[in-house]
């Protein structure tokens, strides 16, 4: 064990760029999709980062990448103080004891043809732990004690479970090796509300039992917020805030960041009726092709004529800022918008000033689409 | 944005409903199994320029509900029993004919996914101004130049270009902002909208809801809302039906359901989704199993495994009777021997309710009794 | 409270007690074994079985059923041109032009088809299928070279290349079997190699890998064994293909030159002759090899669905 005060996992200029290939006989590199384009993050041992995002904004091909299920491109994954881009055949595969992952759909992260005895000794197996048939059977019986399923379980197969429980099945399993980092990919999207909870406190409470650091990743703000000590908000490839829980929720900065916390809906009417909203005009655009200087221009409320088509603004903590971790943002903007000095638009009229760009730029290649909506279910897996 | 022409919302909303639905039932019959009924008993009804939520989640039944209203269900295997009405016309055994003919014209539906409710191999323009001319009697000329309009007041911007595009080209917003074209195309004086924003994100899904929130007040469209979404309820709907194992287990206004839930499932769904504007660490409290642990109505109140009032009334002493769906104060029922009571108390059970059945009780038991 | 009401109170523990359990009763069904019980469920599965235990019964016990022996020649005397016997007492479907017994022929038949649809098909099964794991589990170039190579052998017309193989390998009955193998061996191999390729990037192989199980183990634990359901279903239906296409060859006169094994293609072919004289000879191999067929398709599809994950619940 290195210092404490040295981060788990700290990620430093990460990218992952999935070429897009065309051509008849031989595949020709026709450009880039810029799934993840240039991302720092650092997630202290025994916290929870939450990284929040919508679909295609490479928040699960960076969860991907720090595992190295997906190559990234350039930058670096340390954890623990290894680079673990660097790692090759069987240190890599050692290495990945330490990281596991809990999937978003836990019927399809499960081999429907594997009963659970099998699910769970596959990872001890893999690592030659567990200490023999009676150690693993033991060691099983552990696990599902821990996800509060029952042994009656051990002979079933995925397809007889609830969601829930074969979300707590998927978790049992990658909690099986005593990981150090859990990266949850939005582990509770596909659960039923009631069923949502449960798994949302059975990871808090293996958190605090096992010690376990988290990156979670998913869509739903809330869920993070519950259960997140830093969030960071991720547009296109890129990070654009990122900030203890409370201090971003109680103060966005970035405009984005404050566009979707707008449009969370809450359940409680009083609230629903009071709250402002910030609608943003158009789609995500296309990561093959993403929008100069800060990529959230062309949707932006508040995007100014000067420096915000052409500067890419960086991440950077505000003038005052005294919180730990530092609350960080990346608009040029920010420290006026906070202050409410700047006024922002409606969404017609970002579109109007916009013109037709609000639209996808991607889809005006076929498949350009298709791409921004595949992008966090890369192909390449092996 | 140019308004359809239609009379502004009907101020009077207590006027004849748009659609009254009376205990709809719908069976599930496969050969080799036993029938299952995935709708039990449900009725609500919807008055033009209202929104009422159909609240639950998987299996529930809510989606069920919805395509028997629009008589979308497939005939072989089911069995739809019941009364739908549509401005005061009976629906149920109507002649497809009919229904093909409300359906697109005066009543419209929207789905979770709008990619495969789109042809994809016909391209946007195609298949909104079809509706037209098939309902609208339009030409071909005027119904491209009404489906461009159509496109520009759901909010997609250059509408004539994309009326040639292909679904697979448009993104899942654009998809949704389509098909909800499709469906207004009529001025359809009913809209289902089946978890229209489940698969969206959510800025999308905020543009969406607007549109739909818009579309309301405009033009006095009566809006069923299925969702399993309590948040997307708060913001929309006028009245809640939510709905567990196929039948109603409790209605209410929207202020007063969320402020006051008394079905503890409805509490229960409540105090387990994590809010926005509740601060890390905010306990959930989970409600326990999942829908799987449902037992049959006839055995008692479903819900009644997952509990944590439950007492032993829950379930039933007479065979087929069940826990009834009755009135709780104004503009409020409930489904549910032992609520939640304000202030909130340890479950102990409303003494009223306790002493009639217990009376009950002994009664149903001997008969019961004297049956088996 | 009466008796009752505490065993209401008891239920209602027992039920909260379960909730969010594992529900009672016999489980750890798995795929396989729910597929099998779904197949038993249906009538339409169970016709094509009936008919393919049928006739593989029938072609195991064929020298006890067989009335006569199916090379011996009767009632010489009374096949002239113009007139073939029918139907008599002792030979319940007449002679051919050569005078042995019809029923006999097609009993003993339904073994050579039957054998050569069997063994053609798993020939071509198993070669298929190891060029698809080649290509469906190394992937890269040796998946370019491999599924270059089977869009080659795809692009010729089976029946063609059916042809051409028997001609090469000379005619008897294991280059019959080798020719129709060899058409099949392109279907198996690409519908593996895709069906793999589907399989790897589930999610479960994704999951597998992040476990740090080796490679070997996800492709031939994990990926093969869920890529094969379209190749049982397949091979079932492939079979109905072999046994037509082992009686196109024979009536193309590629078939087994061994008069002494009777085989429903050969028996098609010489009948043709006699078409107008007695159709008979014709219409009954003819009506064998559909059944036959049938039979297997009726399986092949009903197994389709019994193993089609839409169906898995």
């Amino acid at each position: 064990m290195t210092a404490a005060g040295e981060p788990l996992l700290r990620v430093q200029g990460l990218q992952v760029h999935f070429p897009i290939k065309r051509g008849v006989f031989v595949d020709r590199t026709v450009g880039h999709v810029r799934a993840v384009d240039g991302v720092d993050l650092a997630v202290d041992r025994g916290t929870t980062y939450g990284l929040v995002g919508e679909s295609g904004c490479g928040k699960s091909t960076l969860g991907r990448a720090v595992l190295r299920l997906v190559e990234p491109t350039a930058g670096q994954v340390l954890f623990d103080g290894t680079d673990v881009a660097s790692l090759r055949g069987e240190a890599l595969r050692s290495m990945r004891r330490r990281m596991q992952m809990v999937f978003q759909d836990p019927l399809g992260s499960l081999d429907p043809r594997q009963d659970v005895e099998s699910l769970l000794s596959e990872p001890l197996r893999a690592h030659g732990l567990g200490g023999g048939k009676a150690g693993i059977a033991a060691r099983i019986r552990e696990l599902l004690d821990a996800v509060g399923l029952p042994s009656a379980a051990l002979r079933r197969y995925p397809h007889e479970f609830s969601g829930g429980q074969r979300q707590r099945i998927g978790i049992a399993r990658a909690v099986a090796l005593e990981p150090d980092l859990l990266i949850a990919d939005e582990p509770v999207s596909a659960l039923d509300v009631s069923v949502q909870a449960q798994v949302v406190n059975l990871l808090e409470e293996l958190q605090q039992r096992l010690g376990l650091t988290y990156l979670v990743i998913a869509h739903d703000l809330a869920v993070v917020r519950h259960i997140s000590d830093v969030v960071g908000v991720m547009y296109l490839g890129s990070l654009v805030e990122q900030a203890p829980a409370d201090d971003l929720y109680d103060a966005p900065l970035h405009p984005y960041t404050r566009a979707l916390m707008s449009a969370v809906p809450v359940p409680d009417p009083v609230v629903e009726e009071r709250r402002e909203r910030i609608l943003l005009a158009g789609d995500l655009p296309s990561p093959a092709n993403p929008p100069s200087g800060c990529r959230f221009h062309t949707r932006c409320p508040w995007r100014q004529e000067t420096r915000c088509d052409d500067e890419v603004p960086v991440l950077r903590e505000l003038a005052g800022g005294s919180s730990r971790p530092p609350h960080l943002v990346s608009c040029h903007w920010a420290e006026q918008i906070r202050d409410g000095l700047l006024t922002p638009r409606s969404a017609e009229e970002v579109a109007a000033t916009q013109g037709v760009s609000v639209r996808p730029r991607g889809a005006d290649d076929a498949g350009g689409d298709s791409l921004v909506q595949g992008l966090d279910e890369p192909t390449e897996v092996f | 944005m140019s308004i359809e022409a239609l009379p502004p919302a009907a101020p009077d909303r207590s006027a004849v409903p748009v659609l009254e639905v009376e205990e709809l039932t719908v069976t599930f019959t496969r050969r080799g199994e036993r029938p299952t009924r995935a709708v039990d008993g449900v009725s609500f009804s919807v008055a033009a320029g209202e929104t009422i939520g159909l609240v639950g989640e998987s299996g529930c039944g809510k989606s069920v509900t919805s395509l028997a209203v629009m008589g979308l269900l497939p005939r072989r295997g089911v069995q739809v029993g019941g009364s739908v009405r549509f401005n005061g016309a009976e629906l149920i055994g109507a002649p497809d004919r009919t229904l093909r003919e409300l359906r697109g014209a005066d009543m419209a539906m929207v789905f979770q996914d709008p990619l495969s409710s789109l042809n994809p191999t016909v391209p946007i323009g195609t298949q909104v101004t079809e509706v037209l001319v098939e309902h609208r009697d339009m030409s071909g000329k005027r119904a491209v130049a009404e489906a461009a309009d159509l496109l520009d007041r759901v909010g997609i911007p250059d509408p004539t270009r994309r009326l040639k595009e292909y679904p697979h080209q448009l993104s899942g917003g654009m998809r949704q902002r389509a098909l909800i074209a499709m469906a207004l195309a009529c001025s359809p004086r009913l809209l289902i909208a089946d978890e229209p924003t489940t698969a969206l994100d959510v800025t999308i899904q905020a543009q969406i809801l607007e549109l739909l929130r818009e579309l309301v007040v405009d033009t006095g469209t009566a809006l069923v809302m299925i969702t399993h979404d309590l948040g997307v309820v708060a913001g929309l709907c006028d009245r809640v039906h939510v709905m567990y194992a196929g039948k109603v287990i409790e209605t209410a206004d929207r202020h007063e359901l969320f402020a006051r839930p008394r079905q503890p499932y409805t509490g229960g769904l409540l105090a387990s989704v994590p809010r926005l504007d509740a601060g890390r660490g905010t306990p959930l409290t989970p409600i326990r199993g999942s829908a799987r642990d449902a037992i049959p109505w006839a055995e008692g109140c479903a819900f009644a495994p997952r509990c944590d009032n439950a007492q032993d009334d829950c379930l039933t002493e007479v065979a087929g009777s069940t826990v009834p769906l009755e009135y709780d104060g104004p503009g409020r029922e409930l489904r549910c021997r032992h609520p939640l009571t304000y202030p909130r108390q340890t479950p102990a059970g409303a003494p009223s309710s306790g002493s009639t059945d217990s009376g009950s009780t002994s009664s149903g038991s001997t008969a019961s009794g004297a049956g088996r | 409270m009466t008796a009752l009401g505490d065993v209401r109170r008891r239920r209602i523990d027992e039920l909260a007690a379960r909730a969010g359990q594992v529900p009672e009763g016999e489980g750890g069904v798995s795929l396989t074994r729910s597929a099998v019980r779904r197949l038993r469920r249906d009538p339409v599965a169970i016709a094509g079985a009936v008919i393919v235990v049928v006739f593989l019964l029938v072609a195991a016990l064929a020298p006890l059923l067989a009335p006569r022996d199916p090379v011996t020649q009767y009632l010489l005397s009374e096949i002239r041109p113009g007139s073939i016997p029918g139907p008599r007492e002792g030979f319940p479907l007449g002679v051919d032009n050569l005078g042995r017994d019809l029923l006999s022929r097609l009993v003993y038949g339904s073994r050579q088809s039957l054998l050569i649809g069997f063994v053609s098909t798993v020939l071509g099964v198993v070669v298929g299928m190891a060029l698809g794991v080649l290509a469906g589990g190394l992937g890269g170039w040796v998946d370019t070279v491999v599924m270059r190579f089977v869009d080659i052998l795809l692009s010729i017309p089976g029946l063609l290349m059916a042809i051409t193989v028997s001609v090469l390998l000379g005619q008897n009955q294991y280059a019959l079997m080798i020719a129709i193998a060899v058409v099949q061996v392109p279907v198996f191999a690409r519908l593996l190699r895709g069906s793999m390729l589907a399989q790897r990037g589930s999610d479960y192989a994704l999951a597998a890998r992040a476990l740090g199980v080796r490679r070997g183990r996800i492709v031939f634990g994990h990926v093969l064994p869920n890529s094969l359901s379209p190749v049982i279903v397949q091979a079932t239906l492939s079979l109905a293909t072999a046994i037509i296409e082992a009686a196109a060859l024979s009536f193309l006169g590629l078939g087994d030159p061994d008069i002494s094994r009777p085989e429903w293609g050969a028996m098609l072919a010489s009948a043709q002759d006699f078409l107008s004289i007695r159709p008979a000879l014709a219409i009954w191999p003819a009506v064998c090899i559909i059944v036959v067929a049938l039979g297997f398709t009726l399986l092949g599809e009903r197994l389709r669905e019994a193993l089609d994950p839409k169906f898995r619940r």
